[in-house]
């Protein structure tokens, strides 16, 4: 067998993770320094204490949270109605539908971003949060769609079949048949929009009002300030919630994978 | 691709089904209008204070070819380049060497590399800052071991910026790559060892060739984020308008011309199709490896 890696293969792929962790693992400990500035001064738990009194922070969280779950949930609804919609279409437009609605996508963030700058000027909507979900339902829509999609086209069509001879509705079939089966693309989709939602700055910086700022943007401008050792101790309570939602789920998929 | 039927569809009875029509109405509303009403504006005269005029005009493509914005483009292409180069260099032999461990050291790692993806990439952009401050801990270690006299300025300049974007798309490139690393049939390049080529013949005559799409696929989805990604360039790379991203941010926030805005936005939007195209030239394939 060729497939075997040597200690040097074994070394790059340790020092790649490490470069991958290194910022992260400073983040951690600068979040226990207790100096403002960059130099280490002993441990101390006070940028928790002051996150937590930061009103301006956990106000963009609560946006930011607000704003991921809303838009995952409008395109978890559009982006799947959609793809299993087309398999059962034929229509003339269809491939240029299936192109249009893939482009932000594959477009760089920056112009969507300025397309609804001018777009939502000129129609003179207010920016805030009905701008900002408009902009991420949009480009999460994809992801949704992308998933969903070729999940369908691997699925036998036979179980449908079955389903209908034995007398269920096509609504029936969908529900008990279909939504199952491609309820995993759904949630790995779903999880991949989340994450781009809660990360987006670029298209969030054009499309945001002034009292919905999002983390993201709060932080940029906080960085763009100068010292901020509250966003340390902020980043360290996000990267605990990943890891135990991480966790959580291999937990889970396990339990369930016993089960059945 | 312009409604054209598709031919194993073509004989086969129109049908909508009802489930298409919101998805075909809010991809008409937010993705094609907007898009149409960016070229729009690109052809026409930029109003006094904010908006835009009814008057035509070509004169926002023909500033395009003003040396200002001539150096921002080919600043930002090579920046974009070199972060292509730099995350293949680096990502392609991670990916290899990653698929041939076994199935649950390999998602094991997949998964180490995506987890911190989900925490704000500005957040962990914070952490290089931390690191290359003038009293962080590079320097100090640097002076500690007496390399450096006084504290070296690693910050706000063209290499903290090139290190804030290869480490904000590594991942793309990663797992783009390793999507068709994992396909390989390895005993492919064994028979190509059985017959007599060295390890590095049958790695570049057989493993590359058979890993094109996944390298074009990588490629494309680090070039494309990579000129207009503003807020590296601002926090890393001290707010010097390197980038095509932070011109239009300027051209649109505070000089205030959309048109001039739009026109850079359409330049940028062309050097995309000619990627995805060549991308779908050289592996014949309809979408992106990686995205899926």
């Amino acid at each position: 067998m060729m497939k075997k890696n040597s200690w040097r293969s074994r070394l790059f792929v340790a020092l790649v993770l490490l470069f991958n962790y290194l910022p992260i693992f400073i983040v951690v400990l600068y979040s226990f320094n207790a100096s403002k500035y960059g130099n280490w001064a002993g441990l101390s738990l006070q940028w928790y204490e002051k996150l937590m009194g930061n009103a301006q922070i956990l106000r963009s969280l609560k946006n930011s949270l607000l704003l991921a779950f809303s838009s995952c949930a409008l395109s978890i609804l559009i982006g799947t109605a959609g793809a299993v919609g087309m398999a059962r279409s034929h229509f003339r437009t269809q491939n240029l539908l299936e192109n249009v609605s893939m482009i932000p996508m594959m477009l760089p963030e920056i112009i969507l971003g300025m397309a609804y700058l001018s777009f939502f000027s000129i129609l003179k909507v207010s920016f805030g949060m009905v701008t900002l979900i408009i902009a991420h339902v949009t480009f999460c829509i994809p992801y949704i769609f992308i998933n969903v999609q070729s999940r369908l086209a691997g699925l036998d069509p036979a179980y449908v079949e079955a389903a209908r001879d034995l007398g269920a509705s096509p609504t029936r079939a969908f529900w008990d048949v279909t939504l199952p089966l491609i309820s995993p693309a759904i949630t790995s989709g779903a999880l991949l929009a989340f994450a781009m939602s809660m990360d987006d700055v670029v298209i969030s910086f054009f499309v945001t009002g002034t009292t919905s700022n999002t983390l993201p943007l709060q932080v940029y401008s906080m960085l763009k300030m100068g010292v901020t050792p509250e966003v340390n101790a902020l980043c360290t309570l996000m990267l605990l919630a990943v890891f135990a939602a991480l966790g959580l789920y291999a937990l889970l998929r396990r339990v369930l994978r016993k089960r059945a | 691709m312009l409604g054209k039927p598709n031919a194993a569809k073509g004989g086969k009875k129109r049908v909508i089904s009802p489930t298409v029509w919101p998805l075909y109405i809010w991809t008409a509303l937010f993705v094609a209008l907007p898009l149409v009403y960016v070229v729009t504006i690109s052809f026409l005269k930029k109003d006094e204070i904010w908006g835009v005029t009814n008057q035509f005009t070509l004169g926002n493509y023909l500033s395009l070819f003003d040396p200002v914005y001539l150096k921002v483009f080919g600043q930002s292409f090579l920046v974009a380049v070199s972060t292509t180069a730099l995350t293949l260099l680096i990502g392609y032999p991670f990916a290899y060497f990653t698929a041939k461990f076994s199935p649950a050291v390999r998602s094991f790692i997949i998964l180490l590399l995506m987890a911190p993806f989900w925490v704000n990439s500005l957040l962990r952009l914070n952490g290089w800052i931390i690191l290359l401050k003038a009293n962080g801990p590079v320097n100090e270690l640097l002076m500690r071991l007496g390399l450096a006299q006084e504290p070296l300025k690693l910050l706000y300049n063209g290499g903290a910026m090139m290190l804030g974007m290869v480490y904000a798309l590594l991942p793309f490139m990663i797992t783009s790559i390793y999507n068709s690393v994992e396909k390989l049939d390895w005993s492919v390049i064994e028979a190509a060892r059985d017959l007599g080529a060295s390890p590095a013949k049958a790695f570049f005559t057989v493993t590359v060739p058979l890993t094109v799409p996944g390298i074009v696929a990588g490629c494309v989805l680090v070039f494309v984020p990579s000129m207009g990604l503003f807020f590296i360039s601002d926090l890393l790379g001290g707010a010097k308008s390197l980038l095509l991203g932070n011109l239009i941010k300027n051209e649109l926030m505070q000089a205030r011309n959309w048109p001039m805005g739009a026109t850079l936005s359409i330049a940028m939007l062309l050097f995309t199709f000619a990627f995805i195209g060549i991308y779908k030239r050289v592996t014949g394939e309809k979408t992106l490896g990686g995205i899926k």
